[in-house]
């Protein structure tokens, strides 16, 4: 029989005993809906983390050190990669101005900036506390960081504005949210870079001592006032090692001049140089997939690199397990669905006997009959797959609808916690035609294998 | 029967047994027959003679146990099913005592049926349906489900089912078993017609002896699944149906 007919032949079947059939097809639907509901929230989480984790700044970030020192301060935070490669201290560049330039027009490459952290007081209405202050870059503004924030990001690159860790804001005010607006002191150490002329001309004889043995770097109390437009609960630093508590724009951040951990260092090493190095500089790149092509490049600078890609490489790992589960327990649902159709056909087989006698006195073959019952079960397979990716979606689009209104009344921004690639629509009625056909090899089998003089004499 | 010509079909010492627990029952037991081309054989019998499992076998619904069966040189008990199948597509046309129409599908659909089998064109198809229809002058229900059609209507539509692959041989299985004795005239009718303008054999099974001699040019008889006698049908034979269903199947 061709195709066509044999198309057409499966679909009038499925159509004149249409209550069965239906429900047979909704359960292939429903086993279908939950195997796309379960993975399409699998895939959706996974898009969510990973976008939430690009905008954190871990994972699309390289930081670049230069070889003759580690990272932060007592060597916290993770090393470099190339430490035990790490070579002459003669023969390694500076991480200087020029170097950041230099940085700045590697492909791919967004955005290059020095951290800029330091200890500085907070005055507000008579309370003063200590507090780490970290400069957060512009991008800061448009990737995320700042969701969840009361009040607002910063104005502009520029503004004196400042956003506060909610602990800290807690610590002024016993009602943070009456801080926003408020102006505040910030006293912080600048770091004053004597030249030798300066030093030549200090008429005070002390004071020349001084500055020489302080190796033309001095500190000095200075104060700032900055207003407060946001407070936030989640630490917007944590991709420079967390822990600020005040944080500002870092152009603003930089031009202040403030002292910072290494500064020391530099006195020890680059005594009487008027270029300070930076301690590290963070590099973003366009695309978490950059990452190593920007490392390699950066290495061959001449400086240590670090990146979290290993990190995401796990993550993936946790959520593929992840995945796998949740179409597993999917693929349970789909294989009851299959019952049903195994059930539904062996009945079917039971109920047209006569049929099949018929059909084989017309001289139907044994394959004929064979591809009829088979088609029948791919044709409930096909439109109970369909049926059922849309019914996955639209319990998708609910469970994302219900979680947006949770988080709504948490004062929480909105997330898509569901997606439906295509590749997963198409996969799973793929994969609800195939357990069909698998269920109805079974039924075709025993159909094709009637004898004709048996089947025409049931009644 | 002697005849120069090779038999349409050729059965030799052809047995059917079934096997029931530890006894085997003998349905056909060795029958031999041979039929010409252009015969109209009943085969003739009580209840249980075998009549029915003989027909099943030269249909190739079924294989002898033993035996062979040439239908144009082709044995049916040694051909693989695929071989059967197509045998049962292209040279025969059934009709049964109970009609068999698949009731979900027109008349006109089920007349489609081994059309449809065979892989005849589309295009082809309908005038073919149409034909087959006209010939047993059921042109006019041809949308009609079998339900909604009577006794006679339905066999009328079996027959054309049966016609419309041009098959050599018609075997019918008490096609008049479920009808009353107009509508049974009418259809033997039908099936002589056919036989004498289609030149095609017809072989039917039927336990009534009048209607045999009536219609038929040859009577085999069979009991208890052996052949009991085979003779050409001289009883006044051949002559004209009862009047009533003449003027039936006339209009």
């Amino acid at each position: 029989m061709k195709t066509r007919d044999l198309t057409e032949l499966a679909f009038r079947n499925l159509r004149e005993a249409i209550l069965r059939n239906s429900l047979t097809t909704l359960g292939v639907a429903v086993g279908v809906a939950s195997l796309v509901a379960m993975l399409s929230l699998g895939v959706g989480l996974q898009t969510l983390a990973s976008q939430k984790l690009n905008k954190s700044g871990l994972f699309d970030a390289v930081f670049v050190s230069s070889k003759q020192g580690g990272r932060f301060m007592g060597g916290d935070g993770p090393r470099p990669t190339t430490k035990k490669n790490a070579p002459n201290p003669e023969d390694s560049r500076v991480l200087d101005e020029a170097a950041r330039q230099e940085l700045q027009k590697l492909p791919n490459v967004v955005e290059v900036y020095p951290q800029v952290r330091f200890l500085a007081e907070v005055r507000l209405d008579g309370k003063s506390t200590n507090s780490n202050v970290v400069g957060l870059p512009d991008s800061d503004r448009s990737n995320g960081t700042f969701d969840g924030i009361k009040g607002k990001a910063f104005s502009s690159p520029t503004a004196d504005e400042a956003i506060l860790k909610s602990e800290l804001a807690k610590e002024l005010s016993p009602d943070p949210a009456t801080l926003i607006g408020k102006e505040f002191v910030l006293r912080y150490a600048r770091r004053h870079d004597t030249s030798s002329a300066e030093v030549a001309n200090e008429k005070d004889i002390d004071q020349q001592m001084d500055d020489m043995l302080s190796g033309g770097v001095t500190f000095i109390s200075q104060d700032k006032k900055l207003r407060i437009v946001g407070i936030i609960d989640t630490d917007p630093s944590a991709s420079f090692g967390g822990g600020g508590r005040v944080f500002m724009p870092l152009s603003v951040a930089e031009a202040l001049e403030p002292a910072q951990p290494n500064d020391l260092r530099e006195v020890v090493r680059t005594q009487g140089s008027k270029k300070p190095g930076y301690m590290e500089l963070t590099v973003r790149v366009k695309n978490p997939k950059n990452i190593l092509q920007v490392e390699e490049a950066i290495k061959k600078m001449g400086f240590n690199t670090f990146s979290l890609l290993d990190a995401t490489r796990n993550l993936r790992l946790i959520f593929t397990v992840f995945d796998l589960f949740l179409g597993l327990f999917g693929s349970l649902a789909l294989t009851v669905a299959s019952l049903g159709i195994i059930n539904t056909l062996v009945m079917a087989i039971l109920e047209r006997r006569r049929e099949i006698g018929v059909l084989k006195a017309l001289g139907a073959s044994d394959r004929d009959v064979r591809s009829l019952f088979f088609a029948e079960a791919g044709a409930m397979g096909l439109v109970g797959g369909i049926c059922g990716v849309v019914i996955g979606w639209l319990i998708g689009e609910a469970l994302t609808w219900g979680t947006t209104f949770y988080l709504k009344t948490q004062d929480l921004p909105g997330v898509k916690i569901s997606s439906v690639p295509w590749w997963l629509a198409v996969g799973a009625i793929a994969f609800a035609v195939i357990v069909s056909l698998v269920a109805g090899l079974y039924p075709a089998a025993r159909a094709a294998k009637l004898n004709p003089v048996e089947a025409l004499r049931y009644e | 029967m002697t005849t120069t010509t090779t038999p349409l079909i050729q059965a030799q010492n052809v047995s059917r047994h079934y096997q029931l627990g530890d006894s085997t029952i003998p349905a056909v037991n060795d029958i031999s027959l041979e039929i010409q081309s252009g015969e109209f054989v009943a085969l003739l019998g009580s209840s249980g003679s075998g009549k029915s499992t003989f027909l099943n076998l030269l249909a190739g619904l079924d294989r002898p146990t033993s035996g062979a069966i040439h239908v144009r040189g082709r044995n049916l008990a040694a051909i693989d099913p695929v071989e059967l199948a197509r045998y049962r597509r292209d040279t025969v046309g059934m009709v049964f005592q109970s009609f068999n129409l698949l009731p979900r599908m027109t008349l006109a659909e089920n007349v489609e049926l081994p059309l449809r089998l065979a892989e005849v064109d589309r295009a082809e198809r309908g005038a073919r349906v149409q034909s087959a229809l006209e010939h047993v002058r059921l042109a006019a229900r041809s949308r009609h489900r079998p339900p909604e059609l009577s006794g006679g209507e339905q066999q009328r539509g079996a027959i054309a089912r049966a016609l419309v692959n041009r098959p050599t041989i018609l075997f019918a299985d008490e096609p008049t078993g479920n009808l009353d004795s107009v509508n049974g005239e009418q259809i033997l009718l039908l099936l002589r017609e056919i036989q004498s303008s289609l030149g095609m054999t017809i072989i039917m099974v039927t336990h009534e002896r009048p209607l045999a001699e009536q219609f038929a040019s040859r009577i085999v008889t069979l009991g208890d699944g052996k052949l009991k006698s085979d003779a050409p049908n001289t009883a006044a034979a051949l002559q004209s149906a009862s009047p009533a269903a003449n003027s039936e199947v006339r209009q």
